[in-house]
């Protein structure tokens, strides 16, 4: 690759422990769910650029990568940005198979889309294997606090009833989203990575087609992971 | 809801569509208007990108038919007085409905006020039960029984076993275009005729099918008759909004073409070249856009990409913000290639800043790492033969000025080869700076090419003054031209720069066209 060659955002740099071995690098496929104009892209955003931008409805979906450093282990988060409108529904199964972390998105000033989220977490629970994908239920959109139609409490509670983790967050402002992000790392490779095989390992140039990669994800595969 | 394999182009709707190869020995430095398509400065050397752009005639060609079984039927049309009625009592409908017009939509406007009705072009589509889908202004539940009184008017009329096509009235056009299961009504106060107002229904169209497929489509409504389709294509007006915006201000829509990034031949070889490098099993279209401009095509062989189709693409990408945050994946018809399924495009920008965006269209759902790994090779591969940043410094003039045509009193021009499907023209000039000058301009070449290609009475050549700018349009079984002179210049002036300018392309011709398309 030369000089000028447009670069993958999040693209891993071989990172030394404090010991100065050199830290591995786990995939994490994370998955964004929720109903439209929750705010799941500018989430997305400020997940991989720390930035806010309005934009226009995604269009089918969004892969985007960004890197988190924990103290033993560089974790590459593979961001499946899904569209939130009905006509997209029918292909987000492929997004969300095979998941490590999924986030179930709603906006606290809308309460169609809190219901709409609960939607989403049933699709999801026909699916997803147990402790091999951590839920996060995310209140977005925490700086419309006074047009607020759904509190803190029936959040938290929808998320204690169904074993979710609970945030709320303002991708406008940004609050809590990095916290976010670092939770949801730590958790994914408490419950995922530490398991021999939950995560592979990220190489420079990764080939091999969705199907291929869910399947290596799941069962593993000759990426080990841990001593 | 897959595409299958690609269907070959023998089996397309139109037989005749497939390009032929021509055999181009003569190119002729000097070309005359004489000359036979296939030859036309910007003609391909080996054969077309698209399917055959006669395009124009292409589109409209389903609308003929309808015009063929209406002569067919025994019963004339309504006269337009016994319409006119009805259109009347709209107004009476749409004050009643206004008042429960619910108030959640941005577009939101009063639709009984002048200001809605004073509106150049409305487009209004609705299901065979009436149901609003879409409307240009207004929300589409304060236009419900006005849209009511639309498909009332259409079935009225097919009761009688007729078809109704427009309606002329009041310096108004009303035309409609029944796709089952679709109505789309446009309410026009241009001087357009109903043959192009229908074309430009006929994209409107084909932009729903391209989000949702006709097959999804029929089977909708085959089990649910009065489905509000609003809910599936909820979040994606944006798309018909800026589509209509386009028909208004694109000359590609209105050529029935697209335009290219002018670029010396050897770098556009060499992007072409590595794209085609870059290939994968179920890769059938691999697209490079600047802006709206294109800067290469790399096809399947024997597959061929439709300009509507890609004109909706186009409209897909520079509609959508969306695709500047990592890389898009997404399920989308191509209408014009095939109704019944979804291709997978991935689509991305080659840098978040740059205007380069990279369309790669496959036939399988789950290739997505395929089309990124593509990407990557392509990028790789353009890099290392350092083609990439003579491409980004092409990028710094899309566009070239008119002056260098070196014809007096010549302010714009279009020019479109039509065995390429391919056309060019200059920036538009410090006169033509304005949005709305540059939308009255495009009117102006939309009236010429209405009058050239009028239904029943097609022109070849054209010359008409105006108070502000003398016109001049040329057909040929080669090209179409239409050049904008300023109110100085003369027809004899005109007549001559037709062949000065044919040997400016001529000579330019490598630089603004894509002469050799390939194939992977």
């Amino acid at each position: 690759m030369g000089e000028n060659l447009p670069r993958v955002p999040g693209g891993a740099r071989l990172r030394c422990d404090t010991l100065g071995r050199p830290v591995q690098t786990l995939r994490v496929k994370m998955v964004l769910l929720g109903g439209s104009g929750v705010g799941k892209s500018t989430l997305a955003q400020r997940f991989v650029k720390d930035e806010f931008r309005m934009t226009t409805p995604t269009v089918g979906c969004a892969y985007l990568t960004r890197v988190v450093h924990l103290s033993n282990v560089s974790l590459r988060f593979e961001i499946w940005d899904t569209a939130g409108q009905e006509k997209y529904h029918s292909v987000t199964p492929l997004y969300y198979r095979g998941a490590h972390a999924a986030l179930l998105v709603y906006d606290i000033s809308k309460r169609e889309t809190f219901i709409r989220a609960q939607v989403w977490l049933k699709e999801l629970e026909k699916h997803y294997i147990e402790g091999s994908t951590v839920v996060w239920l995310v209140g977005n959109k925490g700086d419309l606090e006074e047009d607020r139609q759904v509190s803190v409490q029936e959040g938290q509670g929808l998320a204690n009833d169904r074993g979710l983790f609970f945030i709320e967050t303002s991708a406008l402002s940004g609050d809590q989203v990095s916290n976010l992000l670092i939770d949801v790392a730590h958790r994914v490779y408490e419950c995922t990575g530490a398991q021999q095989g939950g995560l592979s390992e990220w190489q420079e140039a990764p080939l091999g087609d969705l199907h291929h990669r869910d399947t290596s994800s799941l069962m593993t595969s000759c990426c080990k992971v841990g001593p | 809801m897959d595409a299958e394999a690609p269907r070959a182009a023998v089996s397309w709707e139109n037989g005749t569509l497939a390009p032929v190869d021509h055999l181009r020995s003569d190119r002729a430095d000097s070309p005359t208007p004489g000359l036979v398509e296939g030859t036309e400065p910007g003609a391909g050397q080996k054969s077309a990108m698209f399917v055959r752009a006669q395009s124009f005639e292409d589109l409209t060609a389903e609308s003929e038919e309808l015009i063929q079984r209406e002569a067919q039927l025994d019963k004339p049309i309504e006269s337009a007085e016994e319409l006119e009625v009805l259109v009347g009592e709209k107004s009476i409908e749409e004050q009643h409905n206004n008042d429960v017009a619910s108030e959640n939509r941005t577009k939101e406007e009063d639709v009984s006020s002048e200001a809605w009705r004073s509106h150049r072009k409305h487009v209004f589509v609705l299901s065979e039960a009436g149901k609003p889908i879409y409307s240009r202004y207004g929300t589409e539940e304060a236009l419900s029984s006005t849209m009511g009184v639309m498909m009332a008017l259409v079935s009225f009329v097919e009761a009688e076993k007729n078809i109704i096509r427009s309606i002329h009235a009041d310096g108004c056009k009303v035309v409609f275009l029944a796709k089952s299961p679709l109505v789309l009504v446009g309410v026009s106060r241009t001087c357009q005729s109903d043959k192009e107002l229908l074309r430009e229904l006929q994209y409107i169209y084909y932009q729903i099918v391209s989000l949702l497929t006709l097959t999804q489509l029929n089977h909708i409504f085959q089990h649910k008759q009065n489905y509000d389709l609003r809910r599936l294509l909820a979040g994606s007006e944006y798309l018909t909004d800026n589509l209509l915006h386009r028909l208004d201000r694109d000359p590609g829509l209105l050529l029935s073409a697209v335009t290219c990034l002018p670029l010396p031949s050897s770098t556009r070889d060499v992007v072409s070249s590595s794209l085609q490098a870059a290939k994968a099993k179920n890769l059938v279209f691999s697209i490079l856009l600047a802006g709206d401009r294109l800067v290469t095509l790399v096809r399947k062989k024997d597959q061929f990409l439709h300009h509507i189709d890609l004109n909706l693409v186009f409209n897909l990408v520079g509609s959508s913000s969306s695709f500047r945050e990592g890389e898009g994946w997404t399920p989308i018809c191509l209408p014009k290639f095939n109704t019944a399924g979804f291709f997978h495009a991935h689509i991305s920008y080659l840098e978040p800043a740059s205007d380069l965006c990279l369309i790669l269209v496959s036939t399988d759902r789950e290739d997505f790492f395929n089309m990124s790994d593509c990407k990557q090779r392509f990028l790789e591969r353009l890099n290392k033969r350092s083609a990439y940043q003579s491409l980004k410094e092409a990028l710094k003039c899309p566009s070239y000025s008119v002056e260098q045509v070196g014809i007096p009193e010549l302010r714009h021009f279009l020019y479109k080869s039509k065995s390429s499907g391919l056309y060019t023209s200059p920036a538009y000039p410090v006169v033509y700076q304005t949005d709305e000058e540059q939308e009255r301009l495009m009117g102006l070449y939309q009236d010429l090419h209405s009058r050239l290609h009028h239904p029943t009475r097609p022109l070849r050549s054209l010359y008409r003054c105006t108070e502000s700018e003398n016109l001049m349009a040329w057909v040929t079984s080669g090209f179409e031209l239409y050049l904008c002179f300023s109110p100085l210049g003369t027809k004899a002036l005109a007549v001559s720069a037709v062949t000065k300018l044919l040997k400016w392309i001529r000579k330019e011709e490598d630089r603004l066209f894509i002469l050799s398309p390939l194939t992977y």
